[in-house]
């Protein structure tokens, strides 16, 4: 994978151990890594060269603070700025006070707008809200009957009028079903389209004149590539957007498209979406997303996520334990059963910073796997879950037995456990808190 | 030069060449000028941004700005470096002298990064299985809907396999893309197991005589382990039935992509051994530059083109081609 930024600093200005002002060579190396750092992660290159020129004027005026080296200088102004060019604050989906509050998804094909209807629906509700869905995709193949499955999955009623119906008729109609029916809050599903599709761009901007959405939000693909600023920039022009939504972010891409849509837009990123399941969906935190496009990972996102399911007495017992290395088989059965809670595993530890993903792949635990795993754990005597390494050959064979499974299923979990107890060993002293660059060992 | 789908196709004779009646009503093009309708304009800003660059002289800037726009097709840091290095070195030799040369030596340059493989589709083998795979929501169903078309155009009956039982009305969809292009579609209910309805597909598929079985995934991402297992399982299912099958595992990679399109290639060609990819979405405005870094990084062919939702929007790829278009002539008259 690419080299994280902080790495990239680091190397560039890693002879400096003086302080002091940063010269103007100091700069221009540091430019040239932040230029590259972020053009690796997609951020469109004429809003890198923009955010460049920004950053390389405030380094120069900066009186480095004695307690940091240059390149954590560097890295604090360069964090700074991202985050006030993503919005400083969580933004949160504007509701109307004369119900129901309408939100629209528009987007390019295939960047996932039923999905995100789906989990904003789940999101809704978890809010005590009572959304209705619009089916106004009468387009792509199955699009109204994939609405449909997720409105069932949810319980949420979905509008829909087949797909012989004019969108912009739906929408209206839809409106109007959520007023009957005292739903407070209706999302209107629209077809994928291409920017520049003058016809469907004019259907939108139909939909708009008549809906009159409160919230029009934009659905990106966190993958897309430079030409997010055109198409942002399109949508913007021909209907206006309220917000965005960064969809597929449990995958490994940085996601510089965020960057370059705020950029161009002037609108918040409101929403990201992570996942299949329907409840990968959550407000959009700046400063996390500034730290992921420069390879910082997603530390908080995953402390914030931790903590909702184990409850705080429990998470500070575990914090205590990472940080003293004592992560044992009893932790590990806790967080399996935690993870049902939070959603993957994977998810979780893919916002870990420094985690390749490669690292990742032994540590999936799949929901068979799961069960398996935990009879075996239920066969180790209370001495061997706390001090895995005196299992030796005889008592693999016992809890083997016992467990119902065979050697190799004891041996894999036993080396699986020892990877996890050597991660978080690394997270443990890698945690962030008081100095947030101790974790590149700065 | 017009292109003939029965060459696209391993396996096809060319007397079974039919000029197919829909076809004929789209309007056949040459590849060229077709492909440059759904292309004009993705290159068009390309185009625009190179010859305000390339006036006269090649100097710093001009370098600088070629950069940029090769960045901006998102080719990618390290392959825009290579790019650029081999036309220095060029115009230092004397090779390249003003920039109408250089314009004709980035063709040529960006043109022999392709994998110089097969990009042909085979369906030499009865049945063939074209495995189709990528990540969410690049094309896979839509592309699958055109190749059964213009398989049925040559001649061959193709029979499609929904095992996307995952994504809701996933199946639907497919169903419906069978009825368009009149081709038998097998399916089970929604969350069945993927290789049942595989080994199913292929067992009816062996029992009708089918030509060609082209199978559809689930969108996946290619750092969700478990379902890339899933997808080496369905490979495992396929090879029980047909020994040397898949003959063709193809991944959509969408044009819009940037970089990741590239971990998106490499992890499903360690899992599953990618033949080919389709590069969908090029009616856009987005260059699909990301292809030339997975060609040349992976020695993958790039096999289609994707330029629209209908069922006529495919293209074969070809490399010259390829980038004749993405820095086109037009780069000089237009300045
Ligand atoms: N403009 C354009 N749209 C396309 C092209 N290919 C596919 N699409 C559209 O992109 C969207 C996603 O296409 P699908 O074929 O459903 O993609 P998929 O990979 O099967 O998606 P999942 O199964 O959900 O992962 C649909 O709206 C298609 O109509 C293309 O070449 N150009
Ligand atoms: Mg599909």
């Amino acid at each position: 994978m690419f080299e994280s930024l902080s790495d990239r600093l680091q190397g560039a200005l890693g002879g400096l151990k003086g302080h002091g002002k940063l010269t103007d060579t100091d700069i221009e190396r540091v430019a040239r890594e932040i230029r590259l750092a972020l053009l690796e992660a997609d951020v469109n290159f004429k809003v890198v060269k923009e955010f460049v020129a920004r950053i390389k004027e405030r380094a120069l005026g900066a009186e480095v603070l004695e307690s940091l080296t240059p390149a954590q200088q560097v890295i604090k102004i360069v964090n700074q700025e991202l985050t006030t060019l993503m919005g400083s604050t969580a933004n949160k989906l504007a509701f109307s006070s004369r119900p129901p509050t309408v939100v629209m998804m528009v987007g390019l094909q295939g960047s996932g707008k039923t999905t995100a209807c789906g989990k904003l629906a789940n999101f809704l509700l978890g809010q005590g809200k009572s959304p209705l869905l619009v089916a106004g995709d009468v387009y792509r193949p199955a699009a109204v009957d994939q609405l449909k499955a997720l409105g069932a999955q949810l319980n949420v009623p979905v509008y829909d009028e087949g797909t012989d119906a004019d969108p912009v008729d739906i929408a209206e109609h839809g409106v109007a079903r959520a007023r009957e029916d005292g739903r407070d809050v209706v999302i209107i599903d629209t077809a994928g389209r291409l920017h520049i599709d003058e016809p469907l761009m004019e259907e939108l901007a139909r939909i708009r004149r008549n809906v009159k959405p409160h919230n029009i939000l934009l659905v990106v693909d966190s993958m897309t590539g430079q030409d997010a600023v055109n198409v942002a920039q399109q949508f913007q022009d021909k209907v206006d957007l309220d917000g965005i939504v960064l969809t597929k972010l449990d995958g490994d891409a940085r996601g510089g498209a965020a960057l370059s849509v705020r950029a161009v837009t002037g609108r918040p990123v409101k929403f990201v979406s992570t996942g299949e399941k329907l409840d990968g969906f959550e407000y959009f935190h700046p400063d996390r997303m500034a730290s992921r496009i420069l390879g910082m990972g997603d530390m908080l996102s995953l402390i914030e996520k931790a903590e909702q399911s184990l409850d705080a007495q429990q998470a500070a017992e575990l914090e205590r334990r990472l940080l003293k290395s004592q992560f044992t088989f009893d932790d590990f059965m806790d967080q399996l059963q935690q993870v049902r809670k939070m959603g993957s595993l994977q998810s979780i530890l893919s916002m870990i910073p420094g985690l390749p993903t490669a690292k990742l792949r032994n540590l999936q635990v799949d929901d068979k796997a799961f069960d398996r795993i935990q009879a075996i754990i239920q066969s180790m005597t209370p001495e061997e879950r706390r001090h895995p390494d005196i299992i030796g050959g005889s008592r693999r064979r016992r809890i083997a037995v016992g467990s119902g499974s065979d050697i190799q299923a004891v041996n894999q979990l036993l080396n699986q456990f020892k990877q996890m107890q050597k991660m978080m060993k690394q997270i443990g002293s890698g945690r962030m808190p008081k100095n947030p660059f101790q974790m590149f060992g700065m | 030069m017009s292109y003939n789908w029965s060459e696209v196709f391993v396996g096809v004779s060319p007397t079974a060449e039919v000029e197919p009646a829909a076809a004929r009503e789209e309007g056949r093009k040459g590849w060229f000028r077709s492909l440059k309708e759904g292309l004009s304009r993705s290159t068009k800003a390309l185009a625009q941004q190179l010859s305000a660059i390339l006036v006269d002289r090649i100097d710093e800037d001009a370098w600088e700005r070629i950069e940029e726009a090769l960045i901006g097709a998102d080719i990618g840091v390290s392959s825009t470096v290579a790019i650029v290095e081999k036309l220095e070195q060029m115009a230092d030799a004397g090779e390249v002298r003003g920039p109408a040369e250089l314009v004709a030596a980035l063709r040529r340059v960006t043109a022999e990064l392709f994998s110089t493989k097969d990009t042909r589709i085979d369906v030499a083998h009865s049945p063939a299985v074209i495995l189709m795979t990528g990540v969410n929501g690049t094309g896979k169903t839509t592309t699958i809907g055109k190749i059964a078309w213009h398989l049925k155009n040559v001649g061959k009956q193709p029979l499609l396999v929904a095992a996307d039982t995952f994504r809701a009305a996933a199946v639907e969809q497919l169903v419906e893309w069978g009825r368009r292009v009149d081709v038998d579609v097998i399916h089970q209910d929604r969350g069945s197991d993927p290789g049942a309805v595989v080994f199913d597909g292929l067992s009816a598929a062996m029992a009708r005589g089918s030509d060609v079985v082209i199978i559809d995934t689930a969108g996946r991402l290619h750092t969700q382990v478990n379902l890339m297992r899933e997808l080496e399982k369905m490979v495992r299912v396929i090879r029980k039935q047909v020994t040397d099958a898949p003959h063709e595992t193809l991944i959509t990679i969408d044009a819009t992509t940037g970089q990741n399109g590239l971990v998106q290639a490499r992890l499903f060609r360690e899992a599953v051994g990618v033949t080919g990819v389709v590069l969908t979405k090029m009616d856009g405005t987005a260059k699909g530059g990301i292809a030339v870094a997975v060609s040349h990084e992976l020695d993958l062919p790039i096999k289609l083109i994707g330029v629209g939702e209908k069922m006529t929007d495919l293209q074969p790829f070809d490399a010259a081609g390829f980038t004749e278009l993405l820095f086109s002539d037009e780069i000089l008259k237009a300045s």
